[in-house]
């Protein structure tokens, strides 16, 4: 009887590998990525054996969306900035501009993410502190003077009020002289993961989502270039989730707003090229690369096979990063530059249209301006002077990138199909399912990191006495009185009369299913303020309170 | 000796609850009694929780820079109604110039980020007022 002839692998693990342990054993702990996932020592052509190899452009875009990849067009350099008054942040975003940054992105403050006007007693303390304050037009307006809108792109991190704040963009893009139909730039609009992870939420998760439906049925004719929504992983990775949960549960995010925009009555190829995604760049170098292609493969899937789409531009996933703020310490601030570096390459590697980088001393406060030139400057070098944009999808093909992205796209699968049968995202939201698995996660993360079984150079390790002290920004109360002053003034100029007709005729609206978008648009120019936009929408929906899943 | 009974709470308007979570569940193994207020909370609201669950100490998550306005308010509602010997910890983000105008309001443990869930476990045991009494 014949011996069965040994394969390449098993001569390999005796004739080489044996002796190597013998010498000199591996370090003495199980190999995994940051995320848990055991990690082989070798992965070889039998991990990768009957995958189809795929190609950019092509369909299910594992490679990319684009076929020339970023030699056709960099990824847009997009950094988060608000801070203080909108005359500040303007400042900052005239500086961003001026160092090469590519196009805009907004971070507001708590009141304004929440829908409280300044003077409201939740608000002490909060204005201008997180972000910068935007209380009605006015402030708008003042964010984007000497600012083109017709010619820069700008996403806004907005979810609750972000038919507000949208509505705000377009009135002071056309003050400006820019067309609706020609003005560029996204909301993020994303209100399912504030329920599961954020938590900026205010009126419950049913009408959030007719809100949601509703700047997707409005946009398309209005303002076709808009994207209407940033499917965020972001904030889910942020809270505790691993990469497999991030991915699934942003998936199956836009699964549910693809859902109910076609409940609602909409050709799915009127809005879904529109919707885009937002993942995070946390630390596993390679695991975030196989996310973001199974991320592309999965989406695509999805929208052909099981949303019928038929435009091909409903099946490219579009996606912006941002490097991971959870990994950033306090400790050492300067590894964070060594930190973010490396997160950004990885989504560069992954084939992001557009990334954020945070700044080295993000842990402490928001950022000093050097410290976000610094962040757009390790965006530069890795475009120009790593060599990594010459070629499109440099991993495809390697054994362990792509058995990976198969790994991550059936686990997340497995979490799509198990809310499904929860009857959605929003049911599985109300029974609490997602928001337990990041807690086990986020629980299990901290045991590893205090039980020093996963290192955090300089936290657990590496660690040295007398590092802190680093110039920080620090906001005080100064933001507060201005913004108060301002509110002051504004009720004083405007129409007081046109604004409680126009906030009475946005409340009776949100009792019927007329769409929102034009009645607060008419309420924006009224100068009616967020906080009294959203009170008039609380009158009718009621705020949202969530049971706590530790 | 019973357990120490802690309450939690995420004060203002940030809803960034990882940590406030993880910390809870931490004391929770640990032995404590644990109440999570949940988010959005006043210092009103805190206070009138603490002392409806009799605690005996007060764990405040702050990351949005409201810590100048939430604590003092916090401190001297809890001196108005009789709490003033309840353990009170901020874990968050605090800028270390405001450090020392929080320790002589009355906060005695601030823990920023890197701070080892252990070290809060055993700064607690060692100062809460139970331990006080009984030692």
């Amino acid at each position: 009887m014949k011996a069965a002839a040994e394969s390449d692998e098993a001569r390999w693990e005796r004739e080489t590998l044996a002796p190597a342990l013998e010498q000199a054993p591996e370090r003495a702990r199980a190999f995994r990525t940051i995320s848990g996932r055991p990690i082989e020592r070798l992965y070889t052509p039998r991990d990768v054996a009957g995958l189809p190899s795929g190609e950019p452009g092509v369909f299910p875009y594992t490679r990319g969306i684009h076929a020339s990849g970023y030699r056709g067009k960099l990824w847009t350099i997009r950094q988060f900035a608000g801070f203080g008054t909108p005359e500040q942040t303007n400042a900052r975003y005239k500086a961003i501009l001026a160092a090469g940054g590519t196009g805009l992105s907004v971070a507001f403050d708590l009141p304004t993410l929440m829908g409280r006007d300044p003077d409201h007693p939740l608000s002490l303390g909060e204005v201008g502190k997180c972000g910068v304050n935007v209380t009605s037009l006015a402030d708008m307006e003042t964010l984007f003077a000497g600012i083109p809108l017709a010619d820069v792109t700008t996403s806004m991190t907005i979810n609750s009020p972000a038919a507000i704040i949208f509505a705000m963009y377009l009135v002071v893009a056309e003050q400006q002289g820019a067309a609706w139909t020609k003005v560029s730039g996204t909301i993020q609009n994303d209100i399912l993961k504030e329920f599961i992870a954020q938590k900026e939420y205010i009126f419950p998760p049913r009408p959030s989502m007719r809100l949601v439906t509703d700047i997707f049925a409005f946009a398309p004719t209005a303002a076709p270039r808009w994207n209407t929504i940033s499917v965020s992983g972001y904030h889910i990775r942020e809270a505790g989730a691993t990469a497999a949960q991030e991915l699934a549960f942003t998936i199956r995010d836009g699964i549910e707003y693809v859902q109910w925009g076609v409940d609602a009555g909409l050709d799915v190829d009127a809005f879904a090229p529109r919707m885009s995604f937002f993942f995070n760049a946390h630390s596993d170098f390679f695991e975030e690369i196989a996310k973001y292609r199974a991320a592309r493969t999965l989406w695509a899937v999805v929208m052909r096979d099981r949303f019928h789409a038929r435009n091909e531009r409903s099946w490219k996933m579009r996606f912006h990063s941002q490097t991971a703020g959870v990994s950033l310490t306090a400790q050492q601030p300067y590894n964070n530059v060594v930190r973010t570096a490396l997160q950004a390459m990885s989504a560069v590697l992954g084939g992001t249209n557009s990334l954020h980088t945070n700044s080295l001393d993000e842990a402490l406060s928001l950022p000093t301006a050097r410290a976000a030139r610094l962040a757009v400057r390790t965006q530069q070098i890795i475009a120009h002077e790593s060599g990594v944009t010459e070629v499109v999808d440099a991993l495809a093909g390697s054994y362990f990138v792509e058995k990976l992205t198969r790994d991550l796209e059936d686990e997340a699968r497995a979490y799509i199909e198990r809310i499904d049968e929860m009857g959605g995202m929003v049911a599985a939201i109300e029974n609490g399912f997602p928001q337990k698995e990041i807690a086990e996660s986020a629980y299990r993360f901290q045991q590893a990191v205090d039980r020093s079984e996963q290192v955090i150079v300089g936290v657990n390790d590496f660690v040295q006495e007398d590092d802190r002290a680093i110039e920080t920004l620090y906001i005080d109360e100064a933001a507060a009185d201005a913004q108060l002053a301002r509110l002051e003034s504004l009720r004083r100029r405007r129409d007081a009369d046109g604004v409680k007709r126009a906030l009475d005729t946005l409340r009776a609206a949100a009792t019927t299913s007329r769409n929102l978008m034009p009645p607060i648009i008419d309420a924006v120019r009224a100068y009616a303020t967020v906080g009294e936009m959203c009170d008039a929408l609380r009158d009718v929906w009621g705020e949202y309170e969530e049971t706590p899943v530790l | 000796m019973p357990p120490l009974r802690v309450v939690i709470a995420k004060p203002g308007l940030d809803g960034h609850d990882r940590g406030a979570k993880v910390i809870a569940r931490a004391l929770r193994d640990a032995g404590m009694e644990v109440i999570y207020t949940g988010l959005r909370q006043t210092p009103e609201q805190i206070v009138t929780t603490a002392l409806q669950e009799d605690a005996d100490v007060i764990g405040l998550s702050i990351l949005s820079g409201a810590h100048n306005h939430i604590a003092p308010r916090l401190m001297s509602l809890l001196e108005e109604k009789g709490l003033d010997d309840v353990l009170v910890i901020i874990g968050g983000i605090i800028p270390d110039v405001d450090v020392e105008a929080l320790k002589r309001l009355g906060v005695k443990g601030i823990f920023l980020p890197g701070t080892p869930m252990q070290q809060i476990v055993d700064f607690i045991k060692a100062n809460a007022r139970s331990a006080k009494i009984s030692s």
